[in-house]
């Protein structure tokens, strides 16, 4: 439909990502480049304005990181970014709450949306049901 | 613009305009033109594939993430051939004659609803699944419940041939489901009535639909529907709105009937609910079998409803409140999780509504009340005391500061969990059960249409889907918006040679 969301914002896409969900440090380049096709789809049927808040806020977090901490987020301690990100979870302004909760959405979306993360995590379903889990085998 | 014409059209093809579409299906074989609009594609058997996020962004509006204009609460609504019943799971409650008593529509017996309801369970193979079909997660539920004094029974579901993939909410692979889409759309089809897919329908016009036809972009799953695309006028005598309780009254909003029915898109109920889970010691069946088997209804008394469920890796992560090693731990955890349902049983209030933007779209306005949090918190409690009794160690609790509980704190559970640890925008709610808009009454100064779905002052034009409902139903939904597609057909039919006569009259002047 247009253009990227996440290539101007890659860095504290995956900072954040990472904070959300720490298995994913162990990421190689294509399984991130996974998650970002599965985020970039999604984002794709949305509204241009949805698109843009995503872009806007993961920027205003970089740049909060940058002028509280005097790092950007994705050189920050993983400790710390989780710090800012509770704190904002759990700030009592709605749309801080709403940006955290959008943005761990799409995280979650992106990790657990891929085929290999559902293996991982043990998740089995199967088109074939209750025959798949007796003969122990999964349709590709 | 392409003009068109046809007797009837029917605008969505859910559990009511799939359920009218059928009734309507005598005028077709009588030569009348029937037409069904769905917006959603119709896929082939072999494009439901049960993965996750594919299906979910082809049968499901937004990919399921439909927000709210507060954007704390997420919509699920199907968008496909079927509407909705594509992606239930298919339990088919009778509407309770308490709440068809206290919805006080004059002309509304629950008898009548009731009996509907009935022939609708048989056409679609309503039935109890066998115990042997049945999984731990919901063998859990129901040990939980007798073990903590609550009342499990189990859901009649209309599935036939189930081989038990669990992949019901995103669409049976294996055609098991009978929702519309499998029992009265074919039917009407074969009877003459026509369905065109990918036809959003714009705007109602005197006794006509703008229609706009699209195709498959790219990649996308679903055939063209049968109109090439382009705009479309489409005049019909009688036009029945049918696209669920956010479409019905977003079109005949955006269409100019707000002026004169002050009710329009009020009345918006959903059935807020929350997706708890626990963690058991040992592997349990749960992403396998039927995933909806057992409730526990405490609607009457508590105001909140317990049902099994299961969901998906994302849709399980994003219910989970939190995030970080704590979350990751309880999803490596999949193989051992329990999953139960908690729905609050909302009200009318005002406030609660749909409207319109600038450019027609529906926006949903909704904010919880101290009532739907109260229950919310009294549901997760009891749904925390039928996971521990039925043997978990840990349980995720949104409304429990902090989320994580314990077995060896099963006794705090009154302290810890509260309708103060309710956090819009943090706490993960969604609702499925889509309710009101365009509340069945006596007059336009308290309703959109009558107990027949007939818009008041509006003869031609009728309604056939939830919006229907004048407050929330505390149950299950389907079988009961069906009943009422039905009572509107019965009404189209009742009143079609006068109103195609009309018709005809005034295209010929």
């Amino acid at each position: 439909m247009s253009d990227s969301v996440l290539a101007p914002v890659r860095a504290p896409f995956r900072a954040l990502t990472v904070t959300f969900v720490p298995e994913a440090k162990e990421l190689d380049e294509g399984s991130w480049a996974e998650v970002e096709s599965l985020v970039e789809g999604m984002l794709d049927h949305r509204p241009r304005a949805v698109r843009r808040q995503v872009r806007l806020l993961l920027r205003a977090l970089d740049l909060f990181s940058l002028l509280r901490f005097g790092r950007r987020l994705s050189a920050l301690e993983a400790d710390a970014r989780h710090r800012i990100v509770s704190r904002l979870q759990d700030s009592p302004i709605l749309i801080l709450r709403r940006g955290v909760w959008g943005l761990r959405t799409l995280a979650f979306l992106g990790i657990y949306g891929r085929a290999t993360a559902s293996r991982e995590i043990g998740y089995r379903a199967d088109r074939r049901g209750w025959e798949a889990r007796r003969t122990g085998r999964k349709l590709s | 613009m392409i003009e068109t014409r046809c007797d009837v059209a029917i605008v969505g093809s859910g559990a009511g305009g799939g359920t009218a579409a059928r009734e309507l299906a005598p005028l077709a074989a009588q030569g009348r033109r029937v037409v069904v609009l769905e917006q959603g594609a119709r896929l082939s058997d072999d494009e439901f594939t049960g993965r996750e996020v594919e299906m979910a962004e082809a049968l499901y509006e937004s990919g399921g993430g439909f927000l709210t204009e507060e954007g704390t609460l997420t919509l699920a609504l199907g968008r496909a051939y079927g509407g909705s019943t594509a992606v239930y799971t298919g339990t088919s409650l009778i509407a309770p004659a308490r709440i068809i008593e206290r919805w006080s529509v004059p002309g509304l017996e629950h008898a009548d609803i009731e009996r509907r309801s009935r022939k609708y369970a048989g056409q679609n193979n309503v039935h109890l699944l066998d115990p042997d079909e049945i999984n731990d997660n919901n063998r859990l539920f129901v040990e939980g419940c007798e073990r903590s004094g609550l009342c499990a029974r189990q859901f009649p579901v209309n599935v036939r041939g189930c081989r038990g993939s669990s992949l019901c909410n995103l669409g049976c692979p294996n055609q098991a489901k009978q929702g519309t889409d499998r029992v009265q759309l074919p039917e009407a089809e074969r009877l003459g009535v026509e369905v065109v897919t990918r036809a959003e329908v714009l705007r109602v016009e005197n006794r006509a639909l703008v229609v706009r036809v699209t195709e498959p972009e790219p990649g996308e799953k679903g055939a063209s529907g049968p109109w090439p695309p382009g705009e479309y006028r489409l005049s019909a005598g009688i036009v029945v709105a049918a696209g669920g309780a956010i479409g019905s009254p977003a079109l005949l909003l955006r269409s100019g009937y707000g002026r004169t029915l002050p009710r329009l898109g009020e009345a918006f109920t959903c059935h807020p609910a929350l997706i708890l889970v626990a963690e058991h010691e040992r592997e349990i069946s749960n992403d396998v079998g039927h995933p909806k088997s057992f409730y526990c209804d405490r609607a009457s008394e508590e105001g909140f409803v317990l049902e099994t469920c299961m969901y998906f890796p994302f849709v399980t992560a994003k219910s989970l409140t939190g995030f970080g090693a704590d979350h990751s731990r309880f999803m490596r955890a999949f193989t051992r999780l329990q999953m139960i349902l908690v729905l609050a049983c909302d009200r009318a209030v005002p406030g609660n509504r749909i409207t319109v933007d600038r450019g027609g779209r529906p926006r949903v306005h909704y904010r919880f009340t101290e009532e739907v949090r109260g229950s919310l918190a009294a549901a997760t409690r009891a749904a925390a005391r039928v996971f521990f009794a039925a043997g978990a160690v840990r349980v995720h609790a949104p409304l429990a500061d902090p989320p994580l509980l314990n077995r060896d704190e099963a006794h705090l559970l009154d302290q810890r969990v509260g309708p103060g640890h309710f956090k819009p925008g943090k706490t993960s709610i969604s609702a499925a059960h889509l309710m009101g808009g365009c509340a069945m009454g006596s007059a336009p100064a308290n309703s959109v249409t009558d107990a027949w779905g007939r818009v008041h002052g509006v003869p031609w034009l009728r309604v056939a889907d939830s919006s229907l409902f004048p407050d929330s139903l505390e149950i299950n939904p389907y079988l009961t918006v069906m009943a009422l597609s039905g009572r509107a057909a019965e009404a189209v039919l009742h009143d079609a040679g006068e109103l195609l006569e009309t018709a005809a009259g005034s295209s010929s002047a």
